[in-house]
C-alpha cells in the first residue's frame, strides 16, 4: 500500500503559507529600510484586510457554491464591534496589541453570529436568489449601523439606535469624561488606529491554517460534497444544511475579524464604506484568483489592489486599464476551449509520467 | 409462513386510523403498524425482522401514480432484484426508499423501524445506501475522496480538532485512508486513488459508486442499474463482487437491473414492477414461468406468439 507522505495538497498549502511568510519579511525589511514611501505604506493594513477577506469569501464562492454577494456586510459588523471593543477598553487595557487581538475576536465572534442569523433564511435558497438575498441582507447591516449611536463614559456603553434621524450624539447622555465613538452616519469618529501590519500578517496566517485545514479534513470535504453533489451529498448521510452554515459562519467570522483590523486602521470610518461595491470588489478578487484557489485569491488581491495605485501615473487611463486587465484575465482563465485544451495538456502529462512510472 | 395469517387485517382503514389519532410529537414514535407479508424471505433469513419492509408504498405525480400499493420485505442477507420495463416506477421506489421522494402514502420499515420522518441523510445513517442510474459522483474530487466522503459519519473529530490538527484527527484521517483503499481495492480501483473520479472509464465509475456507498457502512444497499454500460466480462465480475460483498459484510442487497442473466443468476428473490404496481414477485423460476411478466415485457402479442 500507498506510504502516508506529505499529499500533494498539504505541499501545496505549506508552499502558500511559505510564501505569505517571505512577503511578509521583505516587506517589513523594505519598510524599516524606508524603502517604503507613506501611500505605500499605508496600503499595507488594507491589503491583509482585503486577503482575508478575499480568502473567506473563497470559502462561501468557492468551496461550498454559493455565491455571495454581502460579504462587505459581514467586515463592517467586524468592524464596528470591534472599533466600540477597542475604544471603551482603551483605559482599562493600555497595551494597544491585546486591544487590537481582543477587538479582533470580538469583531469576528459577531460576524460569526450575524452570519448563523442571516444565513437560517439565506441558505435554503440557491443560485441567483442566494445572491440577491445575500446582497439585500449587505445592504441592510449597512443601513443598520449608519443608524447607529455609540458613546461610552465613566458608567459604561451607551448605545442607541437612531431610526427616525430625530436624535443625535447628545442624547447619549454622556458623562463629564465620556466619548462618542459611532455617530450615526459619520461613523466611527476619532478613533485611535492601532492596527498594524504585523497584525495583518498574523491574522492571514491564521485565515490560512482555518481555511486550509478545514478544506482538508472530514468537514471540507463534506462542504465541497454538497457543492458538487447535493443529492449524493445527502445520500453518503452528510447533513447540508448543517456544513453549509459551517461554511457560511466561518466565512462570515474571518471577515469580521478582517473588519476589525480595517477598522481600527483609519481615524474615521463610515459604514457607508463597506457598501455593495466592495463586496463586488472582494467578489473580483475571488473570481480572478480562481474558484477554490486560496493562493490565487491571496496573489489576484494583492495584484488588483496595488494596480490602480501604480497605474496613478496614467491617471485618466487608470481605470480603463484596470477593467480590460480584468476583462483579458477573466477570459483566459475561464475560456471553455483554453480550459479543456489545459485539461488535455494536464491528462497527457500524467500519463506520460504514469508511463515512467510503469517503466521503472 | 405466518405472516399470512395476518392478511386479514386491511392495511388501508389501520392507516387511516392511526392518522386521526397521533397528532404532533406522538407520530415520531415507531408506529407498531400491523405488517401483511407477502413476501417470502430466505430461509435463513425468515427467522429474523426483516431488513426493510414496504406496506402499500406509493407516490403520485400529479394525477399519475407512479407507484401504488407497493409491498415487498428484504431479508437481512438476500440479494433481491427489482425489474420492470422502462419507466416502470423502480428508480422511483429507490428514491422513495430514501427519502428523496415523500411517499404519498404507505409505510417504510427499516429494520422495523418506521422513516416516515427522516430525511434522506438521516436514512443513510440508519443503513441504507445506494448509488444513481445516472452515475452522481463527485466529479472533481479524486477518487479517494469519493470514498473518503463516504466514510463521513465514520469519522469523529470536530471542526477545531481539524482547524488545529489535533492527534484525532490524524488518527481518524489514518485509519479512514486505509479503509478507503481497502473499499477501493475491492473493486480494483486502487491504482486509480489520486485521479479526480470524472476521468475514469464508465465502468470504473460505476464500481466507485457502490465503494462509496459501501463506506457508509449500510446494512441494505440498493444498486440502481450496475451493470449499465459494462461489457460482459466486467458485468460476469460484477456479479461475483455483488455477492461477495454481501458474504463479506453480510447485508442486504436490492437492485435494479436490465440484464436478465445477472438478476435470474444473483438475485434470491425478485420483484416485477409494471406501471408503478408489481406484477409478480418470487424466486428466479418463479419469475420466469409467470405469464404476466413475459406479457409485460413483450406485449400480448408478444406473450400469445410464445
Ligand atoms: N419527479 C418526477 N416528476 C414527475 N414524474 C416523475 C418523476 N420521477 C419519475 N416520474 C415518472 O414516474 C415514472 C417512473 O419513472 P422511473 O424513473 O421510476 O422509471 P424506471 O422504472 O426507473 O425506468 P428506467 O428503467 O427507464 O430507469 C415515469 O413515468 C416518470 O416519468
Ligand atoms: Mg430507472
Amino acid at each position: 500500500m500507498k506510504k502516508l507522505s506529505i499529499s500533494k495538497g498539504t505541499r501545496s498549502d505549506l508552499l502558500t503559507c511559505a510564501g505569505v511568510i517571505l512577503a511578509f519579511v521583505v516587506v517589513s525589511a523594505l519598510k524599516a529600510n524606508g524603502g517604503l514611501n507613506r501611500s505605500q505604506a499605508g496600503m499595507l493594513v488594507p491589503v491583509c484586510c482585503y486577503i482575508v477577506m478575499a480568502v473567506s469569501l473563497n470559502l462561501t464562492v468557492g468551496i461550498l457554491g454559493d455565491l455571495s454577494l454581502g460579504h462587505a456586510g459581514f467586515m463592517s459588523v467586524g468592524a464596528f464591534t470591534g472599533i466600540i471593543t477597542a475604544m471603551s477598553l482603551a483605559e482599562k487595557i493600555p497595551s494597544a496589541p491585546l486591544r487590537l487581538a481582543l477587538a479582533m475576536v470580538v469583531g469576528a465572534v459577531f460576524a460569526a453570529v450575524i452570519g448563523f442569523l442571516i444565513g437560517i433564511p439565506v441558505l435554503r435558497l440557491s443560485g441567483d436568489y442566494l445572491a440577491i438575498v445575500t446582497l439585500a441582507f449587505g445592504e441592510i447591516i449597512k443601513e443598520l449601523i449608519t443608524c447607529l449611536l455609540v458613546g461610552v463614559d465613566e458608567r459604561g456603553l451607551h448605545v442607541i439606535f437612531n431610526f427616525n434621524g430625530s436624535r443625535n450624539a447628545n442624547d447619549l447622555n454622556l458623562g463629564a469624561a465620556g466619548r462618542v465613538i459611532v455617530k450615526g452616519a459619520q461613523g466611527a469618529t476619532g478613533t485611535q488606529t492601532i492596527a498594524t501590519f504585523t497584525a495583518g500578517f498574523i491574522l492571514i496566517m491564521i485565515t490560512l491554517v482555518v481555511v486550509q485545514n478545514l478544506i482538508r479534513s472530514r468537514q471540507g470535504r463534506a462542504i465541497m460534497a454538497v457543492r458538487d453533489n447535493r443529492i449524493a451529498a445527502e445520500a453518503v448521510g452528510i447533513s447540508v444544511t448543517r456544513y453549509k452554515m459551517m461554511a457560511f459562519v466561518t466565512s462570515a467570522a474571518l471577515a469580521g475579524a478582517a473588519g476589525a483590523l480595517f477598522g481600527l486602521n483609519y481615524s474615521n470610518l463610515a459604514a457607508t464604506k463597506f457598501d455593495f461595491n466592495t463586496s463586488i470588489l472582494v467578489l473580483v478578487f475571488v473570481v480572478l484568483g480562481g474558484l477554490g484557489n486560496i493562493r490565487g485569491s491571496i496573489i489576484a488581491t494583492v495584484v488588483l489592489y496595488i494596480l490602480p495605485e501604480a497605474l496613478r501615473g496614467f491617471a485618466n487611463y487608470r481605470m480603463l486599464i484596470y477593467a480590460v486587465v480584468l476583462i483579458v484575465v477573466m477570459l483566459t482563465t475561464n475560456n471553455p476551449v483554453i480550459k479543456s485544451y489545459r485539461d488535455q495538456w494536464q491528462q497527457k502529462l500524467r500519463r506520460e509520467k504514469g508511463r515512467e512510472a510503469n517503466a521503472a | 409462513m405466518t405472516a399470512n395469517s395476518l392478511r386479514v387485517l386491511n392495511p388501508q382503514s389501520a392507516w387511516a386510523a392511526e392518522d386521526s389519532a397521533a397528532p404532533g410529537a406522538e407520530k415520531k414514535k415507531t408506529k407498531l403498524v400491523p405488517v401483511v407479508r407477502t413476501s417470502y424471505l430466505p430461509e435463513r433469513d425468515a427467522d429474523k425482522t426483516p431488513i426493510l419492509e414496504c406496506i402499500d408504498l406509493g407516490i403520485s405525480f400529479g394525477g399519475l401514480k407512479a407507484v401504488d400499493n407497493f409491498n415487498l420485505a428484504l431479508g437481512r442477507t438476500e440479494i433481491a432484484g427489482l425489474i420492470g420495463p422502462n419507466g416502470a416506477g423502480k428508480t422511483t421506489i429507490f428514491n422513495l426508499l430514501t427519502k428523496v421522494y415523500q411517499p404519498t402514502h404507505g409505510t417504510i420499515l427499516l429494520d422495523g423501524k418506521d422513516i416516515a420522518y427522516s430525511s434522506t441523510e438521516q436514512v443513510n445513517r440508519a443503513g441504507i445506501a445506494r448509488t444513481f442510474q445516472n452515475i452522481r459522483l463527485f466529479h472533481n474530487q479524486s477518487v479517494l475522496d469519493n470514498v473518503l466522503i463516504g466514510l463521513h459519519n465514520e469519522m469523529h473529530y470536530t471542526m477545531a480538532e481539524a482547524v488545529l490538527r489535533m492527534p484525532r484527527y490524524w488518527k481518524a484521517e489514518k485509519v479512514a485512508r486505509e479503509r478507503a483503499m481497502e473499499y477501493l481495492s475491492l473493486f480494483h480501483l486502487e491504482e486509480h486513488a489520486d485521479e479526480p473520479a470524472g476521468s475514469l472509464p464508465y465502468g470504473a465509475q460505476r464500481r466507485l459508486e457502490i465503494a462509496r456507498a459501501l463506506a457508509t457502512n449500510p446494512s441494505l444497499l440498493l444498486l440502481d442499474e450496475p451493470a449499465a454500460g459494462m461489457n460482459p466480462s466486467e458485468t460476469a465480475e460484477l456479479m461475483e463482487n455483488i455477492v461477495r460483498i454481501r458474504d463479506t459484510f453480510q447485508i442486504a442487497i436490492l437492485l435494479i437491473e436490465h440484464d436478465m442473466n445477472l438478476v435470474m443468476n444473483i438475485c434470491e428473490g425478485i420483484a416485477v414492477l409494471n406501471f408503478g404496481r408489481i406484477i409478480a414477485k418470487g424466486t428466479p423460476d418463479d419469475i420466469r414461468a409467470n405469464p404476466a411478466v413475459i406479457e409485460a415485457y413483450l406485449g400480448r402479442k408478444g406473450a400469445q406468439k410464445l
